[in-house]
C-alpha cells in the first residue's frame, strides 16, 4: 500500500472510552471509503492492522477517550508532538467523560480500598479531558459524536478551511426539525436550552427531555433553566444528576462544582483534582 | 522442528479488537510456559460510580460501557431492574426491543465479519485495504451494517447509544407505517446475509477443536437473544438470579478484567456465537438453518476460526427475525409499563453479540443503586481464549516470531473480544478496614 506523500495522513487514536466515537469514524461508511482516496489512514488500530512507515508526523490525529492513566498522560504529549491539527472527539476526549465521575468521588477509596488487588491497576487520580494535557485544534462533542458532524470538520480539513462546529443550543435543532417543544408542549423537563447542538435532536423527537449528552453550549445559562426543571416535576437530586454525567466535568465546571454534588458516593466529600 | 531454546513474544496493541490489550508468550524448548493476555485497557470504574445513581439510569449509564454493544447493556440493566422491583416486561414492548437488539446484533456482527475478522483470511491487514481489490464486498458488508443501524435508529433514536429505551420499555414506540421502510430495506438484506454465509463458508479454517463447557441462554422455540435461562453443555441451567453462584470471578495481575470459570468445575468455558450456535441451533429459523446447513455448520461448531460462518448464519437470523417482529407489530397502548422502585435485588441477562452479559442491581426503596455487578462475555471468555493460544501456539512453535504473533492475533480475533467491556470489572465489593 503505497503512501501518497502528497495526501495528508489521517491517525486515530483511543484512550479511555467505549469506542462508540472510533464506530462513528467507521459508519462513516461510504464516506470512509471515499475518504481513504483522499486521506491515508496511517494509524487506526481498531480498523487496519497496517502502519505506514514512521510514527508520524501525522496530518490530523483524531483522538477519542480521556487521560485516565499515566501511561495515556505520557502518550498524548507524543501524539501532540505527532501531530500537526489534533481533534478531540467525544465527550471522553472533550470532557472527561462519565468515567469524570471519579474526580468527584473519594478515588483513595477507589484506588486502595475498593479493589481487591489495587496494586494490579495503574489509573491516575482523575479522568481529564485531553485539553488539560496539551493543546488541542478541534473539539467535536457528544456521546457519542455524530457522524455528519465529523465529516463535515474532516471535509473542512480536507479542504483547507476551518471547521464550524456549532456553539448554539439543541433547541435551535428542535425548530429546524420541527419537533414541538417537550418541555412547552409536554411538560418534560429538558436539557435542550443549555446542551451544544449537534445530535440532531434526537431525544426531543423521540418524545424524551435532553440529557446533555453533547455537553455545554456556548454561554448556557444553566441558572435559568434549573428553576424550571424544578417547575416541571424534576426533584432537585434528579437536576443535579442529570448535570453530572456523560459531560460531568464540563457541567461542574460551569456551575463552580456543584454540579457535581449528587455523584459523590458519600456528601462532603471530594477529591482535590478537579476534571475541569 | 527450528525453534529457539528461550523464546518470548509480545504482541502490542492488537489490531482490529475492540479496546486495548496485547499477547505475552513465553516458550521453553518445546514447551509453552504461558500465554497471557493482558488487557491494559484502562478501568473506568462503572460500578462503583453507579452508586448512588436513580434506578432509571443504568440503562443510559451502561451503555457507554461499550460503544459496539450498547443495546445489550441497556438490556440487561433494564431486566435486573425490571426484576427487582417485579416488573416483566412482555407483548409488543418486548417484541420491539427485541428487533431493536437485533439490529445490534446485525452491526455488530456485520462490522466483525467485513472489517475485524475476513481481511485475516484473505491475507489483507484491514477493510480499508480489501476494499481496494474488492469494493464490492466490502459494500456488501457496509450495507449489512447500515440494515442493522436503521434499527439502531428507528427504534433507539440513533445506532450509537440509542436514547429511546428506558426501564418499563420505551420513551415512543413507532406506528407499523413508520417500519415498513425498515421491512424493505431488510428483506434486501437477507440476500446480502444469505451470500455472506457462503462467502464465509469457503474460507480456508486451521484445525482446531476447543473442549470448553459451553454456556449460553436458552428461550426454547426462538433462539436467544434479549432473554432467556442460562444453559450449558455440561447440563447446568439457571436463572439470572442464580448467575453468581455459578461463574466465579477471580482477579488476575496481568489485567483489568477478571477471569472467571464455572463452580465446581476445574476446566474452562466459553460463552458468544460458538456456545449459542451449539446450544441453541435447532431453533434457527428457517432461513439461517437452511443456510447453516449449507455451509456445513452441523448441530454444533467447536472451531473458533469457524465462528465467522455461525456469525453469518446469526446475522441471517437477526434478519429474519426483524422482519417476522416488523411484520406482527402492533403498537402498544403505552409505550412504557410504570416500574416503581422497591428495596429489592434484580439480576438480569442477554444475549450480547459477544456472549452473555450479566447484571446486578441492588436498590434501596428510593429507588438508589445500593450495588451494582456487571460480568460481561469477554472477560468470561478471557481464560478459554488463553488455553486455546496454548494450544493453538504449541503446535505451531516452528512458525518465526513474526509468523506466530499475526496467527495468534488472528486466534485472538476469532473471540471478537472486546476489551472496552471487558475491562471495567474488577471486583467493586467495598472492603473497608
Amino acid at each position: 500500500m503505497p503512501a501518497d506523500s502528497a495526501r495528508p495522513r489521517l491517525a486515530v487514536w483511543k484512550l479511555a472510552s467505549c469506542d462508540g466515537c472510533q464506530l462513528t469514524v467507521l459508519d462513516c461508511q461510504d464516506e470512509l471509503l471515499a475518504l481513504a482516496g483522499e486521506m491515508d489512514i496511517a494509524h487506526f488500530t481498531e480498523a487496519t492492522s497496517a502502519e505506514l512507515p514512521g510514527p508520524g508526523p501525522f496530518d490530523v490525529s483524531l483522538v477519542e477517550g480521556s487521560v485516565s492513566t499515566p501511561a495515556d498522560a505520557a502518550r498524548i504529549k507524543q501524539i501532540r508532538a505527532d501531530s500537526r491539527t489534533l481533534v478531540t472527539i467525544g465527550a471522553c476526549a472533550t470532557a472527561g467523560g462519565i468515567q469524570a465521575l471519579r474526580n468527584f468521588g473519594d478515588v483513595a477509596e477507589f484506588a486502595s480500598t475498593v479493589y481487591a488487588r489495587p496494586d494490579y491497576i495503574a489509573a491516575l487520580a482523575t479522568s481529564t479531558p485531553v485539553s488539560s494535557h496539551v493543546p488541542v485544534d478541534f473539539e467535536l462533542p457528544g456521546c457519542p459524536i455524530d457522524k455528519h458532524e465529523l465529516i463535515g470538520l474532516l471535509s473542512a480539513l480536507l479542504a483547507g478551511r476551518e471547521p464550524r462546529i456549532p456553539g448554539h443550543s439543541v433547541c435551535e435543532q428542535c425548530k429546524l426539525r420541527g419537533t414541538a417543544c417537550v418541555m412547552v408542549a409536554r411538560g418534560t423537563p429538558c436539557l435542550g436550552p443549555v446542551t451544544q447542538a449537534g445530535c440532531g435532536a434526537i431525544c426531543p423527537a423521540f418524545g424524551r427531555g435532553c440529557y446533555g449528552c453533547f455537553g455545554p453550549m456556548t454561554a448556557p445559562n444553566v441558572g435559568a433553566l434549573v428553576p424550571w426543571l424544578g417547575r416541571l416535576g424534576m426533584p432537585d437530586s434528579d437536576i443535579r444528576r442529570v448535570f453530572a454525567t456523560f459531560n460531568v466535568a464540563a457541567f461542574d465546571r460551569l456551575a463552580g462544582g456543584s454540579a457535581a454534588a449528587a455523584a459523590r458516593p458519600e456528601p462532603g466529600r471530594r477529591h482535590p483534582g478537579s476534571g475541569a | 522442528m527450528t525453534h529457539k531454546r528461550e523464546r518470548t513474544l509480545v504482541t502490542a496493541g492488537i489490531a482490529r479488537v475492540e479496546g486495548e490489550g496485547s499477547l505475552y508468550l513465553r516458550v521453553s524448548g518445546d514447551q509453552v510456559d504461558e500465554v497471557r493476555l493482558d488487557i491494559y485497557e484502562p478501568p473506568r470504574f462503572f460500578e462503583a460510580f453507579l452508586r448512588g445513581r436513580s434506578y432509571r439510569e443504568p440503562p443510559d449509564i451502561t451503555a457507554r460501557i461499550c460503544g459496539i454493544c450498547p443495546v445489550a447493556y441497556q438490556t440487561s440493566a433494564a431486566l435486573a431492574i425490571e426484576a427487582a422491583c417485579g416488573v416483566r416486561i412482555d407483548g409488543p414492548i418486548a417484541d420491539l426491543r427485541r428487533l431493536l437488539y437485533c439490529g445490534e446484533w446485525i452491526a455488530s456482527h456485520a462490522l466483525h465479519i467485513y472489517f475485524l475478522h475476513a481481511p485475516d483470511f484473505l491475507g489483507y491487514p484491514g477493510a480499508i485495504e480489501l476494499a481496494r481489490d474488492q469494493r464490492a464486498i466490502v459494500e456488501r458488508g457496509l450495507k449489512l451494517r447500515r440494515a442493522g443501524n436503521a434499527i439502531m435508529e428507528t427504534i433507539g433514536g440513533r445506532a450509537v447509544h440509542p436514547v429511546n429505551f428506558q426501564v418499563g420499555g420505551f420513551y415512543s414506540v413507532p406506528a407499523r407505517a413508520d417500519l415498513s421502510g425498515l421491512a424493505d430495506q431488510l428483506r434486501a438484506a437477507l440476500d446480502e446475509a444469505l451470500e455472506t454465509v457462503t462467502w464465509v463458508a469457503g474460507f480456508d479454517f486451521p484445525e482446531l477443536t476447543v473442549e470448553h463447557e459451553m454456556l449460553a441462554l436458552s428461550q426454547p422455540g426462538s433462539y436467544p437473544i434479549e432473554s432467556g435461562s442460562v444453559v450449558s453443555s455440561g447440563g447446568r441451567e439457571f436463572a439470572a438470579a442464580e448467575f453468581e453462584r455459578n461463574v466465579i470471578e477471580m482477579q488476575v495481575p496481568h489485567s483489568t478484567a477478571l477471569h472467571a470459570r464455572l463452580a465446581g468445575s476445574e476446566g474452562t468455558y466459553l460463552t458468544g456465537p460458538l456456545a449459542r450456535y451449539t446450544l441453541n441451533s435447532r431453533w434457527l429459523p428457517p432461513a439461517a438453518a437452511a443456510a447453516a446447513a449449507a455451509a456445513g455448520l452441523g448441530d454444533s461448531c467447536r472451531n473458533p476460526f469457524r465462528s465467522i460462518v455461525v456469525r453469518a448464519v446469526e446475522v441471517v437470523c437477526a434478519i429474519e427475525e426483524a422482519i417476522r417482529i416488523i411484520e406482527a407489530y402492533r403498537p402498544p397502548s403505552r409505550p412504557s409499563v410504570e416500574v416503581a422502585a422497591q428495596a429489592a435485588t434484580g439480576h438480569g441477562v442477554s444475549e450480547a453479540p459477544r456472549g452473555v452479559l450479566y447484571h446486578r442491581y441492588e436498590l434501596d426503596s428510593a429507588g438508589s443503586v445500593v450495588s451494582a455487578r456487571i460480568i460481561p462475555p469477554t472477560s468470561q471468555n478471557q481464560a478459554a481464549i488463553e488455553r486455546d493460544l496454548r494450544q493453538f501456539v504449541q503446535a505451531r512453535l516452528e512458525l518465526t516470531d513474526e509468523q506466530l504473533a499475526g496467527q495468534c492475533e488472528q486466534a485472538i480475533r476469532n473471540y471478537d473480544p472486546c476489551i472496552s467491556c471487558a475491562t471495567h470489572f474488577l471486583d467493586l465489593q467495598v472492603d473497608r478496614t
